[in-house]
């Protein structure tokens, strides 16, 4: 009896301590996405804290069109696709090669992109800026390959583990029936680290989305801009619009937060992924 | 030309696309940040070494910059809170999560949420709930009056204590990536020890004490260096909730945006305090991983 009763408080104990944690998560996005339905004097007699009285989009349509909120959402879309894609393609091409193909050097090499994840270089985006200002690539298509190389070592260190896994055999049978080193990595290989690419795919795509440094610093135009930077350009001129705030919070929040919810499994690994591999 | 060059050109151009990147946007920006804090080079027009080298004048003004002290201070000030509060709060939640039964992933994945989240829209969510004058109604201070806690209701984006507040914002956005680590950590010690230590007579505290702490000490230690890496360089969240605070939550990187992006471009300084910063970091992690294998013979945990 007495153990019982002392088991039930411990565990009741437990989950209070949790969900008091859980609801510091969440209640800040009820707030959010509630806030983004009401009107200014509706939030200024309450704060946000009652329900919204009707699903009210006007703010919606304010911020996307009349904010031009729907361009930088556009870039960013559009920065992440490229990003990724390079990712994918020239870290699976190169880890195939580090893993299964031999050239003198290659462990040298394959150590320098191991070294870059160790050494942290804060402020890197400075010379990066620099650079990109003596190219002339102060624009979209520098931004799409510096954030390429910034993916790419953890990529790569990733995917090599994935192919150095994989059995011999399969390429044996590949080569047999004729393919060369690029089919084999096309047909054979890449099929194969799909759950690997899964992950680099995400921890990839959320790097980008949610970059903000080098974005700020390359895009001075705001026609260019992605999501973060527009929003930090956004908020600034709307500093006392608190509902359009929220609004334009909730639209760059909820598809993640939705993203996430429905493919946690990836999202934490590929979001651990870094912290493993150090 | 011989077979075996060709196929090793052929091996190599697996890897050289990744390379030609790597080369121009990291190795090349690495030397080139040492060259450029030799300089004052302002990137207007092109760059030439013996025009623009200074000597090593950007360090010595880095090192005499009170701001840049201050702004380290309120770095290792943050780091701190994310070192004690962050880190136990997670690590008390991951044990927790451990134990209970039921909603086990509900909690995994409303933990997570924060870390998955940008900086900038996390420091603007904060904002707007805490923004407003001392006796304004902003939604914290009014929960705080309907919870009978009137009298802690203040200022949180500009008062006395603005670099706790945002501290604590900082350790909200954090520990669920902490949390997520050593949870994982904690699934990793086989059940059968805690079974073998019960039946030796081990109660809870034995048992945390002897087998959880050391068999997780490889992980907290990860878990402890990340953090202060990823804590000195906090930025954005920072820059969206209070923008420097006049100085009181001023960090380091914002010191080096701010020199760099500013209208009068120093990139020699922001390179001199980038790499003042990295040699500080680099310094502190290897000297963390160098206390945890001292502390891994001292437990005598097998090398993980």
């Amino acid at each position: 009896m007495y153990y019982q009763a002392k088991k039930i408080i411990t565990v009741i104990l437990l989950h209070t301590f949790l969900i008091s944690v859980a609801l510091s998560c969440i209640f800040p996005f009820f707030w959010m996405v509630n806030v983004s339905f009401k009107t200014q004097s509706e939030y200024d007699a309450d704060s946000g804290l009652k329900l919204a009285q009707s699903l009210n989009w006007d703010n919606y349509h304010k911020v996307i069109f009349e904010g031009g909120f729907w361009r930088y959402i556009v870039n960013s879309v559009v920065y992440t696709f490229a990003t990724v894609i390079f990712i994918v393609f020239i870290s699976s091409l190169a880890a195939f090669g580090f893993s299964r193909l031999n050239f003198p050097g290659k462990n040298i090499i394959f150590f320098m992109f191991l070294a870059a994840m160790m050494i942290p270089l804060p402020a890197g985006f400075v010379p990066i800026y620099a650079l990109l200002q003596q190219l002339g690539l102060l624009n979209r298509a520098g931004y799409i390959f510096a954030m390429t190389n910034i993916g790419l070592s953890l990529s790569i260190y990733l995917l090599k583990t994935f192919f150095d896994q994989l059995p011999r055999d399969l390429e044996d049978a590949a080569r047999i029936d004729g393919c060369n080193k690029l089919q084999i990595w096309w047909h054979v290989g890449l099929p194969l680290v799909a759950p690997a690419l899964g992950v680099v795919v995400i921890f990839n795509a959320l790097n980008v989305w949610n970059e903000f440094v080098l974005a700020k610093l390359i895009f001075t135009d705001e026609q260019f801009m992605p999501l973060q930077a527009g929003l930090m350009e956004f908020t600034g001129k709307m500093v006392t619009q608190h509902t359009l705030i929220m609004t334009a919070l909730t639209i760059a929040a909820l598809p993640i937060i939705i993203l996430y919810i429905k493919m946690q499994k990836q999202f934490i690994k590929g979001l651990t992924a870094g912290a493993v591999v150090g | 030309m011989n077979a075996s060059f060709k196929e090793n050109s052929l091996n190599f151009s697996f890897v050289a696309p990744a390379l030609f990147i790597f080369s121009i946007f990291y190795i090349y920006p690495f030397f080139y940040s040492f060259i450029l804090s030799l300089t004052n080079y302002d990137l207007i027009g092109d760059f030439n070494f013996k025009n623009y080298y200074v000597g090593f004048s950007n360090f010595r003004d880095v090192f005499t910059d009170k701001d840049w002290w201050k702004s380290m201070y309120n770095g290792g000030y943050i780091t701190f809170w994310a070192l004690t509060f962050q880190n136990i709060l997670a690590f008390a939640l991951a044990l927790a999560v451990d134990k209970v039964v039921r909603l086990k992933k509900f909690y995994r994945v409303v933990f997570f949420i924060l870390p998955v989240l940008s900086e900038i829209i996390i420091g603007l969510l904060m904002k707007q709930l805490l923004i407003g004058e001392p006796t304004g109604r902003n939604v914290f201070n009014n929960l705080l009056n309907s919870a009978g806690l009137g009298f802690m209701a203040q200022d949180w984006i500009g008062g006395d204590r603005v670099r706790m507040i945002t501290a604590l914002v900082h350790c909200w956005k954090g520990f669920g990536w902490a949390f997520v680590i050593l949870f994982a950590g904690l699934q990793t010690i086989p059940e059968q020890l805690y079974e073998a230590a019960k039946i030796d007579g081990a109660n809870a505290w034995q048992q945390f004490r002897k087998i959880t702490i050391p068999l997780v000490m490889p992980v907290i230690t990860l878990v402890v260096v990340l953090t202060i890496l990823g804590t000195m360089q906090a930025f954005a969240m920072i820059l969206a909730l209070n923008a420097g605070a006049g100085g009181e939550t001023t960090v380091p990187v914002m010191i080096i945006f701010s020199h760099l992006g500013g209208a009068s471009k120093l990139a020699g300084l922001a390179c001199a305090e980038g790499l003042i910063l990295g040699a500080i970091l680099v310094a502190v992690s290897f000297s963390m991983f160098f206390v945890s294998k001292k502390v891994r013979e001292k437990y005598g945990v097998l090398p993980s």
